[in-house]
């Protein structure tokens, strides 16, 4: 752990910190409909889709519209990858995608997850990538933010019926938010040496006399909304590690604070719009505890290097010929400290781009991307996605914390009874379903995807289920997750993680905007101070913990005590 | 007049006890389980551990033990409830003696002379029963007509006779009492089996206790842990295959019931039926168990003034004679006018003038005494030639010739109305004297209740009819935070509304017929017991000795049974950081000798490991039962302190206390050899 690394981690979270009262204030006038700059685009957009914009949605509606234009998405995008081969913009001539890949990779994109059991460049046209995948990028972003927009305003009403109208919001956030951002940065990163262009693979001849194909394509317009809108779907196959995705540490920094921009932000938006700035502030500082956590510990226990290897007397401290640590599955160029800072940055906030191949982590390093995304994506987390599920947490903090005052329990004066309560269950429970059911059933019928025996392999498939019902999409490499069984399973987790998640979401913004405020008094504990943020992290913690406590004792902890016995699997 | 409240019965009392433990059996019943969802699992994973251990197998004996601790952790479970209910039935059994046999005079209208018997559960709504001297009243009613003196020990404990007349705010009877002097005519308001003696019993029976709102979020947050550890327990055997471990189901078993959140599913209902209790103790009963919980979140507390914040009666403080007015001369006058005054007030002045003036009782032979009336407002003497008169500062103007009177009358009239008195004018002999400051008392320590409330978040009201002025002095000096002066029943019903409309929950305690709507109206509204039959009816609680202060214990009673809930449940989660600790070394330590490293208690054998974790998660329910019963401690202080206090407590407490525990029970099972 050198003053290099922590300087950069440091510089990072001033960056964000520094961004998030900005982007959240932007938000917050996006989604009080205070931004108009752009009506006259929205306006023949109402009218194609026969919306009338002022008219608002009762939650249900609200959410039957959601569900109706993702599986639309759905189908659209399977359709794509399945007639792929005789549509234009196929310069590499790739063929139809097979049909329980190509439902995998419907739901992935729809889901926000941008799981990849294919690799981009071996699999997919130019066509697919720019109308299927890029499209989904953005309209799955933007699902989780009106999601969030839409339980905002249930904490800000008071007795009101309504919590938005779906087609506004989406519209809106695509508009004012995702394309503006994206547009200029993806700019940016052609001027910072990222591809942008439709040209067919380069053959090249290297240095050995060898030929290579290079792959390149749109690549830029799909880097700012896979990292803005944390889906993590990489263009190339190694996601952000390959150079021409991250060219450089400029480009890699745009990337990281990109991730958590809008996540961030959000909290502060939340705070904005319930008329209390420091309750959003609390829920960032929540996050930040966790997230913190995560870079030291990533980084301490990678930092120590391989154990095996220092028994061969290799030297792994940092000197001037050696990055320091343990460097398998790394870019030589970001080195011990800055993928530690990008492999948490991605599995908190739900992203899944990597620079660095977190099956290759030690196994306590690689059990934190592992615990971000267990403990429920709610570190930032995805977009919309992480502040909506931070919430839930919220609700089940503040109920308990509300019992052990004696008060029935409220939270920013709407009081928390036993349907939130049953909601916000509901959403909880996904994740045990998801990863440790749907997990079990994949390990007991497709155990044979996964090549490493022993606890790494258990990991291994666990990250898999974890990163799907996390609606994450991160890998750790190595399990063979593209035979139909385990395309199928995944994509029943992704369906989980989030739609599973949305509606109870929804659900309870609809009965907290039908409630009553109750003003403050010495009897109301109050949620912006630090007493709340410890409370949050430890319910956050110890539900996480308590759900998954076995899974990781078999699995990276026991790895850990093995290999600091010198035994390898 | 003194107050019998239900004895404090000993938590362990050797009866109550073996009752409990019959009770325990009893209550393993499946219809009696299911509406405990947390011990209804318990108890269907208990019977499908016996059901395997009857087949036999490898870890017989490890079989055996866990599958009767597991069935012990339910028993347990129902042992806490049916102590707290039996603590409750003592009680209705001795209501229940006052019900038996009670016939009924009943007659056609109040007038009627002629009777026939009935018996009293033949009575309906809206017949006539006469009661006369001796006669136990048969059901819940108003009196029509008559008056008569009422012993209603059997229900207050309060051993002296009350009043009850027909008209005015002690109209209402209660089923069950005694008339001991005169003859009444009721008016039969309740149909059988709904009276306030059946409510009574049925309440501390806990026989239809309804579980309360957040009762209820709370079962529906444990049934949700205990799914998520369905999955967590359910899914282990598929990913401990892959490292080729077979753990016996017994075990996981084990595993499952001790992560479920058994101590609070256990002790849940004992502590809502002990809540109720707590409340009876303080002889206040409440008709539904969510108005004691509605209590714990009260904003706002309106309280009368009279009789509440101030003492009954207002006291004579001072005479303040006019200028050539000795004050001796006005303290004689006031002192002779009120020889014969009955009231308080006329004896309070009668004590004054003593105490300042060493005034003697003059021979009264020759004095004639002039009454108060609500017309005159006055009352006086005449004797030797001489008149006295003292009243409210207008009806002696009026007396005086009609005007104003004096500037320097009307400054000292003023200056008593300013500090929250009464002024009553003296006048001898068509000449006013003086003024006499009649003061309201407020309550000794009444301050400090007000104190408190506000450091439990809670803002208190006073209503008065007084004027403004006089409104407010007394607000000052009692320390309420605001008042409503010159009160109608119409405006108490709006300022309900209004704070209700603010999403506060309002409290107040009533006594009269014109309280009925205010009362309904409130989130928590407690009738006194010696009020009206409407107000009894319209309140949610009632108040046996009628002592309107007596709504902070309620408060502070509702605010003790949700944290006792919340207490536990974190206590009960917490405690599953260290169940883990032992059992996942335990379960796995065959396959990877390496998770020995988690085995932090240094527990001696997986076997001990399992068992140790089952039977510390069946003890615990044991031994918290005396603080569900009792209730976790609350002290008014503001909701973060609380928290802290209570985390540290049931949160870290709860996080340690099971690590010393196994550990303990480990070194007795191994010592004792049973694993």
């Amino acid at each position: 752990m050198d003053a290099y690394g922590i300087l950069q981690i440091l510089l990072y979270l001033a960056l964000i910190v520094a961004i998030t009262p900005l982007s959240g204030g932007y938000m917050a006038r996006l989604f009080e409909g205070r931004l108009r700059f752009l009506a006259w685009v929205e306006r023949p957009i109402y009218r194609l889709c026969g919306t009338a914009p002022e008219r608002e949605q009762h939650w249900a509606a609200y959410a039957l519209s959601l569900l109706a234009f993702n599986v639309l998405g759905m189908v659209a995008l399977y359709a794509l990858q399945r007639v792929q081969g005789i549509l234009p913009a196929n310069p590499a001539g790739m063929a139809a995608v097979p049909p329980d890949l190509a439902f995998n990779t419907a739901v992935s994109f729809v889901t926000n997850t941008n799981w990849q059991a294919y690799g981009g460049e071996t699999t997919l046209s130019y066509l697919t990538q720019m109308a299927g995948m890029t499209v989904q990028n953005f309209v799955s972003a933007a699902t989780g933010i009106a999601v969030a927009a839409a339980l905002i305003r249930g904490f800000a009403r008071k007795s009101a019926k309504t919590v938005g109208n779906f087609a506004v919001d989406l519209t809106r956030v695509v508009l004012y938010l995702l394309l503006p951002a994206c547009v200029a940065g993806a700019l940016v990163l052609v001027w910072l040496g990222v591809p942008q262009n439709l040209g067919g693979y380069t053959e090249a001849t290297t240095l050995e006399g060898a030929r290579q194909l290079i792959a390149q394509g749109p690549v830029a317009s799909q880097m700012m909304i896979k990292h803005l809108g944390t889906n993590g779907g990489g263009f190339f196959n190694a996601n952000a590690a390959h150079p021409f995705e991250n060219p450089s540490a400029t480009v890699n920094l745009i990337h990281m604070v990109a991730i958590f921009a809008i996540g961030a932000g959000l909290t502060n938006t939340f705070g904005r719009m319930v008329g209390d700035r420091r309750q959003g502030w609390a829920i960032l500082a929540a996050m930040g505890v966790l997230f913190v956590a995560g870079v030291a510990a990533i980084w301490w226990a990678d930092a120590a290097g391989n154990p095996a290897l220092a028994s061969l007397g290799v030297d792994q401290s940092l000197s001037p010929w050696h990055a320091g640590g343990n460097m398998e599955g790394k870019e030589v160029r970001f080195g011990v400290a800055v993928s530690a800072l990008f492999a948490a940055i991605t599995t908190a906030a739900s992203c899944g781009a990597v620079i660095a191949m977190h099956d290759s982590l030690m196994p306590l390093a690689g059990m934190v991307p592992l615990v971000n995304i267990l403990l429920g994506e709610v570190v930032v987390g995805g977009v919309g996605a992480g502040l909506y599920g931070m919430l839930v947490f919220v609700l089940i903090a503040v109920f308990i914390a509300g019992l052990m005052v004696g008060r029935t329990p409220e939270y920013l004066g709407k009081k928390i009874e036993a349907k939130e309560i049953k909601l916000a269950v509901i959403a909880i429970l996904v994740f045990p379903v998801g990863i440790l059911g749907l997990g079990a059933v994949g390990l007991a019928f497709g155990a044979a995807a996964i090549p490493a025996s022993g606890p790494h392999g258990l990991t291994e498939i666990l990250y898999a289920y974890a990163s799907a019902t996390g609606n994450n999409g991160s890998a750790f490499a190595g399990f063979g997750a593209n035979t139909p069984l385990h395309n199928t399973l995944l994509a029943v987790a992704m369906l989980l993680g989030r739609f599973a998640v949305i509606v109870p979401t929804l659900a309870i913004a609809g009965s907290l905007a039908a409630k009553k405020t109750v003003p403050p008094s010495s009897g109301t504990f109050p949620t912006h101070g630090r007493m709340f943020v410890a409370l949050l992290v430890a319910v956050v913690v110890v539900v996480g913990g308590l759900t998954f406590f076995p899974v990781l004792a078999l699995g990276p902890v026991v790895e850990h005590l093995a290999l600091a016995a010198g035994t390898l699997y | 007049m003194t107050v019998h409240r239900p004895r404090d019965m000993a938590l362990l009392d050797r009866a109550a006890l073996r009752d409990a433990a019959v009770g325990a059996v009893r209550k393993l019943d499946p219809r009696a389980l299911v509406r405990n969802p947390v011990m209804f699992v318990t108890a269907l994973v208990a019977l499908a551990a016996s059901g395997l251990t009857a087949r036999g197998g490898e870890h017989f004996g490890a079989m055996v033990q866990i599958s009767a601790w597991l069935w012990f952790t339910v028993l347990f479970a129902n042992f806490a409830e049916a102590i707290a209910e039996g603590r409750g039935k003592a009680q209705a059994a001795s209501l229940r003696r006052t019900k038996t046999d009670t016939t009924a005079k009943r007659v056609a209208a109040p007038d009627a002379a002629a009777f026939e018997t009935v018996a009293a559960a033949d009575l309906r709504t809206g017949d006539f029963v006469v009661c006369e001297a001796g006669d136990v009243i048969p059901g819940d009613g108003d009196v029509v007509a008559g008056i008569a003196t009422v012993d209603e020990s059997a229900i207050t404990g309060e051993s002296a006779a009350v009043i009850r007349e027909s008209g005015g705010d002690r109209s209402a009877v209660t089923g069950g009492t005694r008339v001991v002097s005169d003859r009444i005519v009721v008016r039969i308001s309740v149909d059988p089996g709904e009276s306030f003696l059946d409510r009574m019993i049925s309440l501390v029976e806990g026989a239809k206790r309804q579980k309360t709102p957040n009762e209820i979020a709370l079962t529906i947050l444990l049934v949700g842990m205990t799914l998520i550890f369905l999955f967590v327990v359910g899914s282990l055997p598929v990913f401990a295959s892959w490292s080729g471990t077979a753990i016996p189901v017994v075990f996981l078993f084990a595993l499952f019931v001790t992560l479920i959140p058994t101590t609070i599913g256990g002790l849940l209902s004992a502590i809502g039926i002990a809540g109720m209790d707590r409340l009876v103790k303080f002889n206040v009963i409440a008709k539904s168990g969510r108005a004691v919980e509605a209590a714990g979140d009260i904003d706002v507390l309106l309280l009368d003034k009279t009789g509440t914040i101030t003492l009954g009666a207002r006291q004579a403080s001072e005479f303040l004679p006019l200028p050539m007015v000795n004050e001796r001369d006005l303290a004689e006058a006031a002192f002779l006018s009120s020889l014969a005054d009955d009231t308080p007030e006329g004896k309070s002045i009668v004590a004054l003038a003593r105490g300042r003036f060493g005034l003697a009782e003059p021979d009264q032979a020759d004095m004639r005494f002039v009454a108060f009336t609500a017309q005159t407002r006055m009352s006086g003497v005449d004797f030797g030639g001489a008149s006295i008169r003292k009243g409210a500062v207008d009806a002696i103007l009026g007396l005086l010739g009609g005007g104003r009177g004096s500037r320097e009358l009307a400054n000292l009239v003023e200056r008593v109305a300013k500090t929250g008195g009464t002024p009553l004018v003296v006048a001898k002999d068509g000449r006013a004297l003086g003024v006499v400051h009649l003061k309201d008392i407020v309550k000794p320590g009444i301050r400090e209740r007000f104190a408190t409330l506000r450091s439990m978040g809670i803002k208190t009201v006073m209503i008065t009819g007084d004027n403004p002025l006089t409104a407010a002095a007394i607000a000052a000096e009692a320390g309420v935070d605001d008042f409503l002066a010159e009160a109608t029943p119409e405006a108490k019903l709006e300022l309900i509304r209004e704070y209700q409309q603010g999403g506060r929950l309002v409290a107040m305690c009533g006594d009269g017929s014109n309280d009925a709507p205010a009362l309904a109206q409130a989130d928590v509204g407690v009738a006194m017991n010696t009020g009206t039959q409407a107000a009894r009816e319209a309140g949610n609680m009632v108040d046996l000795e009628s002592d309107p202060t007596k709504l902070i214990e309620i408060v502070m009673i509702g605010k003790q049974l949700l944290m006792s809930r919340g207490a536990l449940t974190t206590f009960s989660i917490a405690n599953d950081i260290a169940k883990y600790f032992a059992i996942i070394p335990a379960l796995f330590l065959a396959s990877y000798p390496e998770l020995q490293a988690l085995n932090l208690m240094g527990l001696a054998s997986p076997q001990s490991a399992v068992l140790s974790a089952i039977i510390f998660n069946a003890l615990i329910i044991v031994a918290l039962i005396p603080l569900a019963l009792k209730g976790v401690r609350y002290r008014p202080a503001a909701a973060d302190v609380l928290l802290k206090r209570n985390l540290l407590i049931y949160g870290v407490g709860g996080l340690v206390a099971p690590f010393a525990g196994i550990k303990l029970i480990d070194m007795a099972v191994a010592a004792l050899g049973l694993a």
